[in-house]
C-alpha cells in the first residue's frame, strides 16, 4: 500500500531530530560512553518512590480531576510562589501535564493558529519548532549568539517581531547551552514584549538547577505575569523524567483552555505520579539542593577540563550542559561527533541539532558520575590532541 | 571544601590536584595542602586500589573468624586485638558489640591455610576463649563498589 498519500504532510513533513539519527549510529557500535543523555543521572528520591508504593498498596488507581489533583496543584502554588514570586489560584491557574513535553504543546495548542508567527531563540531543546508547526503556525527562529553566552538580547528579538508574531518561546535555563536569562536580560526584553503585545511560553524546566544565584522568571518582572505561561516539570528537579509529570501556571483564560484540551487528549496525568509529586514539593527540597551541589561540582570540573585541553567554553550557569566550542579542532560539530565516535568511543551531541546556529559546538551533559566524566575527558583530550596536531 | 574533598577521594583517589580543585572551586596547591593536613593528622590512612582479589588470584580464601576474648588486668581488650593485629595473615580486626569480641578478617591461600592458622596462632593466644570461622563465599559490594554486577545505564539519549 502507498501509506505516502496517507500520511500528514506536516507530520510527514518535520525534520527527524539530529540527536536521534546520530546516537542511531552510536547504538551500533560496543564499549561507547556516552556524554550524551539530557536527563539525570540520579535515582528519584527514596521518599518519592515510597510515596507512589504507598498509593498503589492503597489502590488510588483511579484517573485525577482533568487540572491534576488539587492538593498537587495547591502544592505546586505554594512552590511557585516561593521560587517564581507568583500567586497562581490553584483552582484555575495551574495545570498539571504530562511532563513539561505535554504542557508546551497544550500552550501552543491552545494559542496558535494558522499564520501565528512564534518567535524560537536558539540553540534550544528540539521540540518547540516541530510542535509550533503541527499547530499550524510558524516557527520564526532567532539565533542567539555564543558571545552574548547565548542570551537573547532585545535587538535580536525586536528584528524578528512582525505583525504576526503572537508568542515567544523563552527556554532558558537552556538546553543545550546551560545558558541563563538574568534578572537584568529579562528586564531588557520585557518592554519590547510589552511594546508588541507578547505572550510568552516560559520554558522553565531547569529552574531549580542553576549555579551563580537562584533562577529569575520572567513572570516575576512588573506586568509580565498576565502574558505569561511558565512551564515546569519533576523531571529535571527532582530526577523524575520516568514519572512523565509536568506543570503550567499562568492567567486562568489561557490554563482554561489547555485543560479543555488536556481533558480531550490525555483525561489526567499519571495519578501515582501526582501522589507522589506532593510528596516530593513537601519534603524532597533538600534532595534537589544535594543534587544540584552535585551536578555543580561536575560543572565546574568540566569546564576546566574542556578550556584546557583547547575546547573553550563560557561558564555554563543552568541545567546539566556544557557547550564548548570546537573550532580548534578545525571540524565542524558533525564531524567532531562521528569522529570522536568512530575514533574513542565517546558520543556528545552536535550543537546543529539544536539549531544552526549552534554549529561549531557540541553539548556535553554532566548527568553522569564523576568516573565516568573522568574517563570519557582522558578520551576527548586524546582524540582532541590528535585533531590539532592534525590541523598544524 | 573540606569533607567534599574526603568524600571525592573517597569515590575515586586517583583524581589529581586539579581536578579536585576545579570541582570544589579552589586551587590545587589549597587541596595539596589540605590532603598533607588530612595525612599528617591521620585522618587519610592511605591510598589503595579496590581490587577483586578473587579474580586476580584464583586460590586466595578470605574469612571472618569471629573471636570471644577474655580481657585481664594487664591485657584489655586493646592489646589483645594489637597482638592479634601482629599477623600478617590478618587483615583487618575490629571491637565488635554483641555476641563476640573481635572480628578478624583473615586471608590465605586455601581454606586448609586459614584453618591451621587459626587453629596454632589464634586459638592458642591465651587470651583467647573460642574462635569461630566463617569463610567468605561470594562478595557483592566492597567500599561502596558493587562487584561482579554491571549497573548498565538504562537511560535513552533524549533530547
Ligand atoms: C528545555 C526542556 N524543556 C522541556 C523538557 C521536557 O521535559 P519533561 O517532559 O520530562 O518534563 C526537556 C527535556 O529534556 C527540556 O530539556
Amino acid at each position: 500500500m502507498d501509506y505516502e498519500k496517507y500520511l500528514s504532510p506536516v507530520a510527514n513533513g518535520l525534520k527527524p531530530s539530529g540527536i536521534r539519527r546520530f546516537f542511531d549510529i552510536a547504538a551500533e557500535m560496543d564499549h561507547v560512553i556516552s556524554l550524551g543523555v539530557g536527563e539525570p543521572d540520579f535515582k528519584t528520591p527514596w521518599a518519592i518512590r515510597q510515596e507512589a508504593v504507598r498509593t498503589l498498596e492503597k489502590g488510588q488507581t483511579w484517573y485525577t480531576a482533568n487540572a491534576g489533583l488539587l492538593p498537587l496543584r495547591q502544592e505546586i502554588a505554594r512552590y511557585l510562589k516561593n521560587a517564581v514570586g507568583v500567586e497562581y489560584h490553584p483552582k484555575d491557574e495551574i495545570l498539571v501535564s504530562v511532563g513539561g513535553s505535554e504542557a508546551i504543546d497544550l500552550c501552543v495548542r491552545a494559542l496558535v493558529q494558522p499564520g501565528d508567527e512564534v518567535l524560537i531563540p536558539q540553540p534550544s531543546f528540539v521540540c518547540y519548532d516541530p510542535i509550533v508547526q503541527l499547530a499550524g503556525g510558524t516557527p520564526v527562529i532567532i539565533q542567539t549568539k555564543a558571545e552574548n553566552q547565548f542570551r537573547l538580547t532585545p535587538q535580536e528579538l525586536e528584528e524578528k517581531i512582525t505583525p504576526s508574531t503572537k508568542l515567544l518561546v523563552l527556554p532558558y535555563p537552556n538546553n543545550p547551552t546551560g545558558g541563563v536569562m538574568k534578572k537584568e536580560d529579562l528586564e531588557a526584553i520585557a518592554p519590547v514584549i510589552e511594546k508588541h503585545d507578547l505572550l510568552v511560553l516560559s520554558d522553565e524546566i531547569y529552574s531549580e538547577l542553576t549555579y551563580s544565584g537562584k533562577h529569575v522568571s520572567i513572570a516575576s518582572l512588573p506586568g509580565m505575569a498576565q502574558r505569561t505561561v511558565v512551564i515546569n516539570g519533576f523531571s529535571k528537579s527532582f530526577a523524575m523524567t520516568g514519572w512523565r509529570l509536568g506543570y503550567a501556571a499562568g492567567p486562568a483564560p489561557i490554563i482554561g483552555l489547555m485543560v479543555k484540551i488536556h481533558q480531550y487528549a490525555i483525561m489526567s496525568a499519571p495519578t501515582m505520579s501526582q501522589y507522589a509529586a506532593v510528596e516530593a514539593l513537601k519534603s524532597c527540597m533538600s534532595s534537589v539542593e544535594e543534587m544540584r551541589q552535585e551536578y555543580n561540582l561536575r560543572r565546574r570540573y568540566l569546564v576546566d577540563a574542556l578550556n584546557k585541553m583547547g575546547l573553550s567554553c563560557f561558564e555554563p550557569e543552568g541545567a546539566f550542559y556544557v557547550f564548548p566550542s570546537i573550532q580548534s579542532t578545525g571540524l565542524t560539530s558533525e564531524e567532531f561527533c562521528e569522529k570522536l565516535l568512530q575514533k574513542e568511543r565517546v558520543a556528545v551531541v552536535p550543537g546543529n541539532a539544536f539549531g544552526e546556529c549552534g554549529e561549531g559546538h557540541v553539548r556535553i551533559s554532566y548527568s553522569y558520575s564523576i568516573n565516568h566524566l573522568k574517563e570519557a575527558l582522558k578520551r576527548i583530550q586524546r582524540f582532541v590532541r590528535q585533531c590539532q596536531e592534525e590541523t598544524l | 571544601m573540606k569533607d567534599k574533598l574526603l568524600s571525592l577521594l573517597q569515590q575515586n583517589a586517583r583524581l589529581t590536584e586539579e581536578e579536585l580543585a576545579a570541582m570544589l572551586n579552589t586551587t590545587p596547591e589549597a587541596v595539596a595542602k589540605q590532603m598533607e593536613e588530612y595525612e599528617q593528622s591521620g585522618i587519610i590512612r592511605g591510598y589503595q586500589a579496590i581490587i577483586d582479589e578473587e579474580k586476580a588470584d584464583q586460590d586466595l580464601v578470605t574469612a571472618i573468624i569471629e573471636l570471644r576474648v577474655t580481657p585481664k588486668k594487664d591485657m584489655g581488650f586493646d592489646a589483645i586485638a594489637q597482638i592479634v593485629a601482629n599477623f600478617d595473615e590478618v587483615d583487618s580486626v575490629y571491637l565488635m558489640s554483641g555476641g563476640y569480641d573481635l572480628a578478624v578478617v583473615v586471608k590465605g591461600k586455601g581454606f586448609k591455610d586459614i584453618a591451621m592458622f587459626v587453629a596454632t596462632r589464634l586459638s592458642t593466644l591465651d587470651s583467647v576463649l573460642s574462635t569461630k570461622t566463617h569463610f567468605l563465599l561470594s562478595r557483592y559490594k566492597e567500599r561502596g563498589l558493587f562487584m561482579n554486577r554491571e549497573e548498565p545505564d538504562q537511560r535513552s539519549e533524549g533530547f
